[in-house]
């Protein structure tokens, strides 16, 4: 096992293979690095199912998510994240 | 790590399995007994969602290591749980519960005569 991947290599990686414009990763584990909640926002999900979504985001983190125990995602366009900024 | 789990005989009986049975679910541990939080908030969904258990197929990945890795490669997915319905993957535990708040899920069920209309 390696020792895990940190939470700035993870944000960078999904910043810079998915070209988001922003980037939430939450470590959940308590510190041990294995458990990661992300919320993604980025144009390049425009017109794209959830699944497909997901696909590429997981497609994107591939070798880091097969490091983790769990990792969980929320997935935006700009749009619709402007959106949910507006109702909080 | 180059060793591939998804063998041609495997791939041929979950090719089965998910066309034959309305809605099949991988995960880790049994409905009754889930062994992972994301594989027991998949049970639970569909549980609230008024759905039959006796109509879903379900496999616990963690008594089988052959399948746990197969299917991972089958779906091209790359956690469990994982939820196949009437044939097609919908996803893992995000997906389920994003489609679970926005009715979505719902609308599948109901349109594959699954649950009924409350």
């Amino acid at each position: 096992m390696s020792a895990g991947i940190t939470k700035e290599h993870l944000e960078q990686t999904l910043r810079e293979k998915l070209s988001a414009d922003h980037v939430e990763v939450t470590d959940t584990s308590g510190g041990c690095g294995q458990n990661y909640d992300v919320i993604i926002v980025s144009s390049i999900f425009e017109g794209k199912t959830l699944l497909q979504k997901h696909r590429l985001v997981n497609d994107a983190a591939k070798n880091e998510i097969a490091q983790l125990h769990a990792f969980s995602q929320k997935t935006y366009t700009p749009t619709q994240w402007v959106e949910l900024s507006n109702k909080k | 790590i180059l060793c591939r789990y998804l063998s041609e005989s495997l791939k041929k009986s979950l090719d089965e399995t998910v066309q034959k049975n309305d809605v099949v679910l991988f995960m880790k541990g049994t409905p009754e007994r889930p062994q992972c939080g994301f594989s027991r908030a998949v049970v639970q969904i569909l549980h609230a969602q008024g759905l039959d258990f006796s109509k879903v197929q379900t496999f616990n990945v963690l008594e089988d290591n052959e399948l746990r890795e197969g299917v991972k490669e089958y779906s091209q997915w790359p956690t469990v749980p994982q939820v196949y319905i009437k044939g097609e993957f919908i996803g893992g535990c995000d997906i389920v519960l994003n489609m679970h708040q926005s009715g979505e899920l719902e609308d599948l069920l109901l349109k594959g005569g699954l649950v009924e209309e409350s």
